[in-house]
């Protein structure tokens, strides 16, 4: 008898359907590890330790800005800026180089430009009440604008990308650990302690599930909304500062193809952009999947325009696949 | 004064005032528009016709985004795919057309109106059928509709039929009425008020303003938003065609229409939760962008402050409106 209830358990849709749910991390790696095989199968011993280095490298600035998206996604918002802000901190940080207060000055200023951008966006949605998605995007403009405006007048003095935003961004330690894993870990373990521990992390949660239950129990949202969003665009920086030492250039459209798939990664990664639902570590596993996807269409030898269309196919099939188990509408 | 005549003239304010607070914002906007075409010729004595022509073909394309983007918009959904969708019809329509007759380029046109529909089509059956929120699905077709528009071509190129080219080109009558203001207008016109007078037209302000309330009224809210979003794909079709018009060639890669067609629809009075708008703000808040781009040229003032100048309008404007709303709400 115990050897069918057994079976039953092995076949009931419901306890998948439920695990899928509390724990989606785990079907989440399985659909990583499929991948992975999938690539090893289409170019056999490509999978090596320095091969997830790589993959590891490329991963680490989108998973910081899917971070920005998953932050904002759990208060039902979103962050379109995420892409310029990162942009404009590897801009202004490189034209800092051959200025006496060198590349640490620039940094301080690029970092701190970010976060008054995220200050301006924050008052926008959170006292003014601007729906982020439009808010976000018009901030987008103006930075985008004042990188431009940036980039005229540091003509003369060139900039360039210092050795060390290199090394971060590029370099691994053993061929394996990227040593963006200096800023990146800390970065990962204070999101989300910060989302499951702490006071301001539950709040957040509380917000995008039900806004007017959280004011109604004395949430002050707009606080909480504005701290939120100057964190999203500290993070977006510091993802600005690593892609420019990954791919060794500093200009004003450096991270622009990053804001896409960021949004896709947060949601592949469980994050539910209607708020309230989700987590950081999720989006850290759908990072990594949109990366090895992007080096299994390039091992497949695809074209760019197939490669897109794959991509974005799959992107759609996983979020129904997420909608159908979790039974969210 | 008779007391008939006052009472008639009441009567008179009366049908206007509530159309007027209904369209405040539009009436706003066209008000900004006129005064900010007076301080152009102010500032630029020689903006004549030809400027008004220069201007009317400039919008043209992404005033057909906004249109598209609007209806959507109205049932309660978004589309980010549009300026994919764009580049793809665009290329379609340019390829198709290179080296051919006259009058087969009609038969392209109508096709590429159809293929329009259909993007759509898929579009919003993905969003019905998948219940996945519209913007993760759309934001994924755009790499799909984007990858498409390569595989036709890689590289810009192809030609445009003479009589589409000279369709938009020009002034029609007077020279101060251009022939793309036209265009706009009559395309917009001629889908947009059948549709807008019909069933169907309700049921989009319908399910935008309250999704369980119009399906317990029985109106099929997965159909209608599909509908709604091949209308999308129509009106994102004509600005591809626009595109290739005004250019002469298709390029593959999508331009800026996505977030500038949600910028413009927001800025034209079309609230993102749905319901609420029309299709004439939209186009007022695209030509208001554009006039402002062509003054800060006249000003020579660097160019990069326009896309500041953008943003802190959308801001401004935003939260000026939004606090009044939250001011009303409370009073």
């Amino acid at each position: 008898m115990t050897a069918a209830v057994r079976a039953n358990r092995w076949l009931d849709a419901a306890a998948w359907r439920n695990l899928f749910r509390d724990r989606p991390l785990i079907p989440l790696t399985g659909l990583l590890l499929l991948l992975v095989i999938t690539i090893q199968i289409a170019d056999p011993g490509i999978v090596t330790l320095p091969w997830w280095g790589v993959i590891m490298r490329a991963s680490v600035p989108l998973a910081i800005l899917a971070g920005c998206q998953t932050l904002t996604m759990l208060t039902g918002g979103i962050d379109l800026s995420v892409a310029t802000v990162a942009s404009m901190a590897g801009f202004v940080t490189a034209t800092f180089v051959n200025s006496p207060g060198g590349w640490v000055q620039g940094m301080a200023v690029a970092l701190a430009a970010a976060a008054l951008a995220g200050l301006v966006t924050g008052i926008g949605v959170g006292v003014f009440r601007v729906h982020p998605l439009i808010m976000t995007l018009a901030m987008s403009f103006v930075v985008l604008g004042f990188s431009n405006v940036w980039q005229l007048q540091m003509v003369q003095t060139g900039a360039g990308v210092p050795s060390q935003l290199r090394w971060v961004g590029s370099n691994l330690l053993l061929d394996v650990i990227p040593y963006s894993f200096l800023v990146f870990v800390p970065l990962t373990l204070l999101i989300l302690l910060g989302l499951r521990r702490t006071g301001y992390g539950r709040l957040l949660f509380a917000i995008g599930d039900n806004p007017i239950a959280a004011r109604l129990s004395g949430v002050r949202s707009p606080q909480i909304l504005i701290v939120l969003y100057v964190i999203s665009a500290v993070l977006a920086a510091i993802a600005g500062l690593i892609i420019s030492g990954f791919t060794n250039t500093a200009s004003v459209s450096l991270a622009d193809t990053y804001l896409l798939p960021s949004v896709a990664a947060a949601v592949i990664g469980g994050t539910s952009i209607m708020g309230g639902r989700g987590g950081f570590a999720g989006t850290i596993v759908g990072a990594l999947i949109l990366t090895v996807l992007t080096a299994l269409l390039t091992v497949l030898g695809l074209p760019e325009p197939t490669r897109q269309i794959v991509f974005g196919s799959i992107i759609v099939v996983v979020a129904a696949a997420y909608t159908r188990v979790t039974g969210e509408s | 004064m008779t007391a008939a005549s006052v009472v008639a003239r009441r009567r008179a304010l009366d049908a206007v005032a509530p159309w007027a607070r209904r369209n405040g914002w539009t009436l706003g906007l066209v008000g900004f528009l006129g005064l900010l075409l007076v301080y152009t010729k102010l500032i630029q004595p020689s903006y004549d016709s030809s400027g008004i022509q220069g201007l009317a073909i400039g919008v043209l394309p992404l005033a057909l985004a906004a249109v598209a983007q609007a209806v959507v918009v109205m049932s309660g959904g978004i589309d980010l795919s549009i300026g994919s969708m764009m580049a793809f019809t665009s290329v379609v329509c340019a390829t198709m057309m290179k080296g051919q007759s006259q009058e087969f380029a009609v038969v392209v046109v109508l096709g590429v109106l159809v293929l329009g529909i259909v993007l759509g089509a898929v579009n919003g059956a993905l969003v019905v059928l998948t219940k996945v929120p519209d913007i993760v699905v759309t934001l994924a077709m755009s790499f799909v509709w984007a990858g498409c528009a390569l595989l036709v071509r890689a590289a810009p190129g192809g030609a445009a039929a003479e009589w589409l080219r000279n369709l938009v080109l020009g002034s029609f009558i007077s020279e101060w009425i251009p022939k793309s203001a036209i265009v706009l207008i009559v395309i917009v016109a001629v889908i947009w008020i059948p549709v807008s007078r019909s069933r169907m037209g309700l049921s989009i302000y319908a399910i935008g303003s309250n999704r369980l309330a119009a399906f317990r009224s029985g109106i099929p809210v997965g159909r209608t938003k599909l509908f709604a979003y091949a209308l999308t794909g129509l009106y994102a079709a004509l600005a591809g065609l626009s595109l290739t018009a005004s250019t002469g060639i298709g390029t593959p890669v999508p331009g800026p229409y996505t977030l500038m067609s949600v910028a413009a629809v927001v800025l034209g009075g079309v609230s993102l939760a749905g319901g609420r708008g029309g299709l004439f703000g939209p186009i007022v808040a695209v030509v208001v962008l554009q006039v402002i781009r062509t003054d800060m040229t006249f000003l020579s003032i660097d160019s990069n402050y326009a896309y500041v100048a953008q943003g802190l309008i959308l801001v401004g404007v935003l939260m000026v409106g939004s606090f009044a709303l939250m001011r009303r709400s409370r009073a």
